[in-house]
């Protein structure tokens, strides 16, 4: 035993020859800073889970999704159904399963858009200023005073409902948010000294953008796109509600959801609202958390 | 440290050369913008009709109170505002109507600016060998491995470690900021140096090694200062001429020695006598004159001369005529109706 333990450790006097001299690489900080925050890491695991478990749906789903047994329906989670059964004797884990494609891909997507087209507009009005500005930021008001809720329905009612058609009517109203918070960042900074000095030094535009403004703004945009995920996500169950979501049969989180809110369901078969509900909730934690997470690791402000 | 025969000589060989910039009634003013169409209802005249010139070497001090707009003509005359009017020659050429990239080709490279807050200079974001390889960046100065090496030395130069390079600002002191912040305007081994209160936000200790730091580097690159501060005592040591601004107009303007021991404008006299100084025992207390009321807005400047207002010496010709800037002594220029 003793000689083992002695070849597996070397003296520690050979130790101070592994410390290292050179300082890490802002990655290797970051990436250090985030696995030191506990919750961001719990976020960060269960996300890979759900997304992993997601795209490998059906080689893990007991059932098909669609597969109805009404013998069956409502049943008790048990061996056979692991989350129990919903009114049409479906399988409650396959159909989350494939449920979490379609609500992570809508909620992606759609916040990835939004966040792009706020960024972008949000940057000229902040940095241009003037009547670029107000140009803006009266079209932001005039989007923010549409009752998004009577828009979504023409829209999806004109252009029929549909996974690619709810991502881009999602994108196209959600960046309003932030544009406002891009903007208002752009503004407070593009008169910081540091932006000045690069101005002196005769720095071009874009890059002053890019490498010294955008950064610095990053903060408040990682958190407003942890944020809207989770609104997206609950903003499709809306829709369903209408019936102007996801298409039944095809599953979605939120179909699911609002397939479970009728009152005998609620009051005898608790687990068909819990499986989607859950689901829903831990996810939009989970983004918060790694949001915030990423927003601290970012920030070298924030000790190690 | 430079002796004060090193001083003297350097201000003889000053007299001689040529002027490097020279402002020309150079106007600065804000509109102040509102509602939805942006309606001009008003101007800032935060700096209205100044004209000097700055010689090759020397530094030239600007002292007056906070909004008096000396920070606006510093700013304004690196084109980090557009003039609203004037003209601003740089070696003879007059950069007042130049293009961003015309700037970057001519201009940028000689005049550096460093700034009041040493906190608010620098990106956080940045670790100080990318802060300081932007001005090589930009320019395309040095190549590959050299770039990092010319970092590192001139972190040496203003007093830092060169180990320090893969740091981020906020592991440093106010001092040190200073500090990284005078590197990154010398990277481009400018002619000229805008210091924009450069010391205000450092304590007294750290203020005279940062002083001591610019003197010496001023030697050894033959830089030619710009030194804008409210503090008159800081301003007397490092300048070798001074100008005393107030609400957007430049008062006065003369060599150093000139200006403190024989001010002529009622302004400056009523700035000096504000100078705490230590007294003898037996020393007569020196009389200090307080000025009434209040800096008037710059957006409502008073007509005639803008001192009137608040001057002991006024009389009916200053509320309405605006008194010349003109050389009443030898190298002494003043706007004040009592000189004529």
């Amino acid at each position: 035993m003793a000689k083992i333990n002695l070849a597996e450790n070397p003296s520690p006097s050979l130790e101070l020859h592994g410390i290292k001299t050179t300082r890490d690489t802002m990655l290797q900080i970051v990436a250090r800073k985030f696995f030191r925050n506990k919750l961001a890491v719990i976020g960060g695991i269960f996300l890979i889970v759900i997304i992993s478990a997601a795209l490998l749906a059906p080689v893990i789903a007991p059932y098909s999704p669609e597969k109805q047994k009404l013998l069956e329906k409502l049943s008790v989670p048990s061996r056979e159904h692991l989350l129990g059964t919903d009114r049409f004797g479906r399988d409650i884990f396959s159909r989350l399963l494939y449920g979490a494609r379609i609500s992570l891909l809508v909620g992606f997507a759609s916040v990835l858009g939004s966040i792009t087209i706020g960024t972008f507009l949000g940057a000229i009005a902040g940095y241009v200023g003037g009547i670029v500005d107000a140009l803006i930021m009266r079209f932001v008001d005039i989007i923010l005073s549409i009752p998004s809720i009577f828009l979504l329905i023409t829209l999806v009612t004109i252009f029929k409902p549909g996974v690619d058609k709810l991502i881009l009517i999602f994108a196209l109203l959600g960046w309003t948010t932030t544009a406002r918070l891009v903007r208002g960042e752009f503004l407070s900074l593009r008169s910081r000294e540091f932006v000045l000095a690069s101005k002196t030094i005769g720095t071009k535009t874009h890059k002053i953008i890019f490498s010294h403004i955008l950064p610095n703004a990053m903060g408040p945009i990682i958190v407003s796109a942890t944020l809207s995920i989770g609104y997206v996500i609950l903003a499709e169950s809306g829709l369903s509600y209408l019936g102007l979501g996801i298409q039944p049969p095809v599953a979605s989180w939120g179909n699911m959801l609002q397939d479970a809110q009728n009152f005998t369901i609620l009051l005898n078969s608790w687990w068909y609202p819990l499986g989607p509900g859950l689901m829903i909730l831990l996810t939009v934690v989970c983004f918060n958390f790694v949001g915030d997470g990423l927003r601290d690791a970012l920030d070298p402000k924030i000790n190690e | 440290m430079i002796t004060t025969n090193e001083l003297e000589e350097r201000n003889a060989t000053v007299g001689h050369s040529d002027t490097l910039l020279e402002l020309k009634d150079v106007k600065k003013h804000f509109p102040i913008k509102t509602g939805f169409l942006q309606k001009n209802v008003g101007q800032v005249k935060a700096v209205d009709g100044i004209s000097f010139s700055i010689k090759k070497g020397e530094t030239l001090g600007i002292v007056g109170e906070s909004g008096c707009g000396k920070s606006t003509a510093g700013r304004t005359l690196i084109r980090l505002y557009e003039p609203t009017d004037g003209k601003i020659i740089f070696k003879g050429k007059d950069i007042s109507h130049l293009s961003e990239a015309e700037l970057r080709k001519d201009v940028r490279k000689d005049i550096q600016m460093i700034f009041q807050d040493p906190f608010a200079s620098l990106n956080p974001r940045k670790t100080l060998r990318s802060i300081i390889r932007e001005p090589l960046d930009t320019h395309n100065l040095y190549k590959g491995k050299e770039r990092d090496e010319k970092v590192e030395e001139l972190l040496e130069k203003v007093g830092l470690d060169a180990s320090f390079i893969n740091r981020y600002p906020h592991e440093f002191s106010g001092g040190q900021r200073q500090r990284i912040g005078i590197a990154r305007a010398l990277a481009l081994h400018p002619e000229m140096i805008i210091a924009d209160e450069a010391v205000s936000a450092l304590d007294v200790s750290i203020q005279a090694q940062i002083i001591n730091l610019m003197e010496d580097l001023q030697e050894e690159f033959g830089l030619t200062y710009m030194f804008i501060s409210h503090d008159l005592s800081v301003v007397r040591h490092i300048s070798d001429r001074v100008g005393v601004m107030y609400l957007g107009k430049m008062m006065e303007l003369a060599a150093k020695k000139e200006i403190y021991s024989n001010p002529l404008h009622p302004y400056t006299q009523a700035l000096l006598s504000a100078v705490p100084v230590p007294r003898k025992k037996g020393v007569a207390k020196r009389e200090r004159i307080i000025l009434k009321g209040e800096l008037p807005s710059p957006a409502n400047p008073p007509a005639g001369c803008v001192f009137h207002t608040r001057c002991p010496a006024a009389f009916d010709l200053c509320r309405q005529v605006v008194p010349d800037f003109q050389e009443v002594k030898d190298n002494h220029f003043v706007a004040c109706h009592l000189y004529k």
